[in-house]
């Protein structure tokens, strides 16, 4: 599904590489976990394969189903899959969420030779998925993300998901500012999204996430590169020693 | 103080440039007069003047350039509305071509014949609004009009309009410099909307005076129509009497240059008025909105919500002043004007104003100036949107501030999809 292979970045604006060559490869079904300390480029990374401005790539390559995403606009990278939950999301007032939801259906099923869904259709999906992650209509009339908890930016992250139905599915964060039960909710949203053919890739800080959503792989970054790889154990290690016996394995 | 000779000179051209109305009744014979009196006064606008600073007046004032007819096949705007029509074609009303002028509750003539005729009320409005409306700040485009406009209407609201009445103008002449000057006397409790759209003339000079009563109510939405090298100076004086409204709203893309002034005075307590406008220019486009409110009453609300998107080189202007006098207790005034850049080359010039005597009021006013937010570009674009739809959508979103002070529903709607269209002839 996707491949990264020696992948290299830096700050366009400033003469600094975040990600040094970043290896990793996930298969068609499959749950890959990235963790790792503040500022290792785990953000950054989901920003490089979803094409926002800002960064150069130096080096290496990444695809999804063998197309190169680097050279793809953000439009085409979403209509080929490929989903990011941010981790902050944008706040975008005057733009309201359904137009905005189904602006993003439409041009997605456009891009892909589909017929676009009429307002009826679009607003049966909507409701479904809505109520699943207990998103009430007034949040939908809002605009996009203006005065939602960090918690409603979340859930309304996994909703765009939800009826967006890609690929390739990259959560930043996702669990980060949501209650017990929403994490659940978040988490059972994953899980029905899950077919066998979707991945997912989750970034987090915590095992708490992982004991809903069980992955397959967990990946520790630090300072720009994996750093290592294994099972769900990986994450129970980081969560009970943190990443000092990690870093130092490396050193 | 005398005026230079140099501008002496400009005025008598400008004022010779025009014919001279004659056969009319003793107040419009008055009104014309003291309009002349005051534009002699004041002088024809000059660069440093201090409120032509953003604004060359030279195009107002030189012989009027040809200008091209857009021609389209778009249904015109407000088509769709249920209305009295009426019709000008280079500024000369078309019987022809309009509905009857009557309709229930409201009295209709021509300027004309209301000079001619000497209907008594139009003396106490034409020209006395505009005269006030001279100070602090000189208006000689509108000293001008006032002096020697012969086309335009006059009405009288006494209950409310059963439907809006919707002045259209159109352009046969590529060169035609015009006037038009309408004339609204809205009773007490009485309500209408006007529409106003199209370009009018290759230089389009009108004048708009609005008397509103005690609890009555007047809805003002305007289209500037779209040909590129057109020129506009337009003005809309308004006196507000106790627990009156006052909306106006104009869309202006396109046009080389446009001057809209706005001067409004609550004269009762408790009255309402908004004044807002949404412009989006592409090139060789300057457009102006000036604007002055007086508080002269308790308890009155007055807001002003422009919103300027702008391209290649484009520029727009807002100079806006709120005036509170000491009596004036408990005005809540509102200003903001925001520039959108779509690009690096354009020029966003805001003046706003507050002079308060008062002390008990809330008054804010803001100006912003600033490019597309390229977060929420790459939010809806990872979501798929294409770029130049995302970039339409938060355009929409910059201007519906303004829309939204536009009270019908279904005009606002018209509006937003006027200005969706020019976001997408116009993308970058
Ligand atoms: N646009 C930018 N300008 C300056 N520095 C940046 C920019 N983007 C990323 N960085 C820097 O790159 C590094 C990696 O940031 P990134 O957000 O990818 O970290 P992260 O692993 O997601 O951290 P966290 O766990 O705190 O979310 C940080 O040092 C950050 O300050
Ligand atoms: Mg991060």
């Amino acid at each position: 599904m996707l491949k990264i292979k020696n992948l290299k970045a830096s700050l366009e604006d400033e003469d600094k590489q975040i990600l040094k060559g970043i290896d990793l490869e996930i298969g068609a079904g499959e749950v890959h976990a990235i963790m790792g300390p503040n500022g290792s480029g785990k953000s950054t990374l989901s920003y490089v394969l979803s094409g926002k401005g800002g960064y150069v790539v130096d080096e290496g390559s990444a695809t999804l189903d063998g197309a190169d995403l680097l050279d793809m606009a953000p439009e085409e990278r979403a209509a080929a899959g490929l989903f990011l939950a941010f981790q902050y999301p944008v706040e975008i007032p005057g733009v309201g969420n359904m137009t905005f939801l189904r602006t993003a259906v439409n041009s997605q099923r456009k891009a892909r030779g589909e017929d676009e869904l009429n307002a009826a259709e679009f607003l049966k999906l909507v409701r479904i998925e809505a109520k699943s992650l207990k998103i009430d209509a007034e949040m939908l009339k809002r605009p996009v993300n203006v005065g939602f908890s960090g918690g409603e930016k979340k859930r309304n992250e996994i909703l765009q998901m939800a009826m967006l139905a890609p690929k390739m599915c990259i959560l930043d964060e996702t669990d980060s500012g949501l209650d017990v039960d929403a994490m659940k909710l978040v988490a059972e949203g994953v899980n029905a999204m899950r077919n066998g053919k979707r991945s997912f890739l989750i970034i987090t800080h915590y095992q708490r996430l992982l004991d809903h959503i069980k992955p397959d792989v967990v990946h520790i970054m630090a300072n720009g590169r994996i750093i290592k790889s294994g099972g769900p154990e990986l994450a129970l290690e980081v969560e009970n020693n943190g990443y000092a016996d990690l870093l130092n394995e490396v050193a | 103080m005398a005026l230079a000779a140099n501008k002496v000179e400009a005025t008598e051209a400008l004022i010779a440039a025009y014919p001279a109305p004659e056969g009319e009744g003793k107040w419009s014979r008055d009104a014309r007069a003291r309009a002349l009196e005051t534009l002699r006064q004041s002088g024809a606008p000059v660069r440093r003047d201090e409120y032509w600073k953003f604004t060359n007046p030279a195009r107002l004032l030189e012989p009027v350039k040809s200008a091209t007819i857009m021609e389209t096949d778009e249904a015109p705007v407000f088509d769709g509305v249920d209305k009295l029509l009426v019709v000008f074609v280079d500024g000369v009303l078309r019987a022809d071509l309009s509905d009857d002028l009557t309709m229930e509750g409201v009295e209709i003539e021509t300027l004309a014949t209301a000079m001619s005729k000497d209907i008594h009320w139009v003396g106490d409005v034409y020209g006395v609004l505009e005269a006030n409306g001279q100070k602090p700040v000189p208006r000689p485009f509108a000293a001008l009009n006032t002096a020697v406009a012969t086309e335009g209407l006059v009405i009288r609201v006494t209950g409310k309009a059963t439907k809006p009445i919707a002045f259209r103008y159109l352009r046969s002449g590529l060169d035609a410099d015009v006037m038009v000057h309408t004339v609204i006397k809205l009773e007490k409790g009485a309500d209408l909307t006007l529409l106003e759209n199209g370009s009018g003339a290759a230089r389009f000079n009108s004048s708009l005076e609005v008397e509103i009563a005690d609890g009555a109510a007047f809805h003002h939405v305007r289209t500037q129509g779209r040909d590129h090298a057109r020129l506009a100076a337009t003005h809309i004086f308004a006196r507000l009497g106790k627990e009156s409204r006052f909306k106006s709203f104009t869309l202006t893309v396109n046009g080389a240059l446009t001057r809209n002034e706005a001067v409004l005075e609550f004269t009762g307590d408790d009255a309402f008025a908004t004044i807002s406008g949404a412009s989006a220019g592409d090139g060789a486009y300057h457009h102006d909105d000036t604007v002055f409110v007086t508080h002269n009453a308790l308890n009155c609300e007055s807001r002003q919500v422009f919103k300027k998107v702008l391209r290649n080189g484009a520029t727009g202007v807002f100079q806006g002043k709120i005036l509170v006098y000491a009596h004036a207790q408990k005005t809540d005034g509102y200003q903001i004007a925001q520039g959108l850049m779509l690009d690096e080359d354009c020029t966003f010039l805001a003046k706003p104003e507050l002079e308060i005597y008062a002390d008990d009021v809330i008054c804010s006013h803001g100006s912003t100036c600033g490019a597309v937010d390229e977060a929420a570009i790459f939010y809806l674009t990872s979501r798929g949107v294409p770029k130049a739809v995302a970039q339409d959508m938060l355009v929409l979103a910059f201007m519906d501030q303004a829309i939204e002070e536009i009270e019908d529903e279904a005009l606002a709607e018209e509006i937003r999809t006027r200005l969706g269209d020019w976001m997408e002839r116009h993308r970058g």
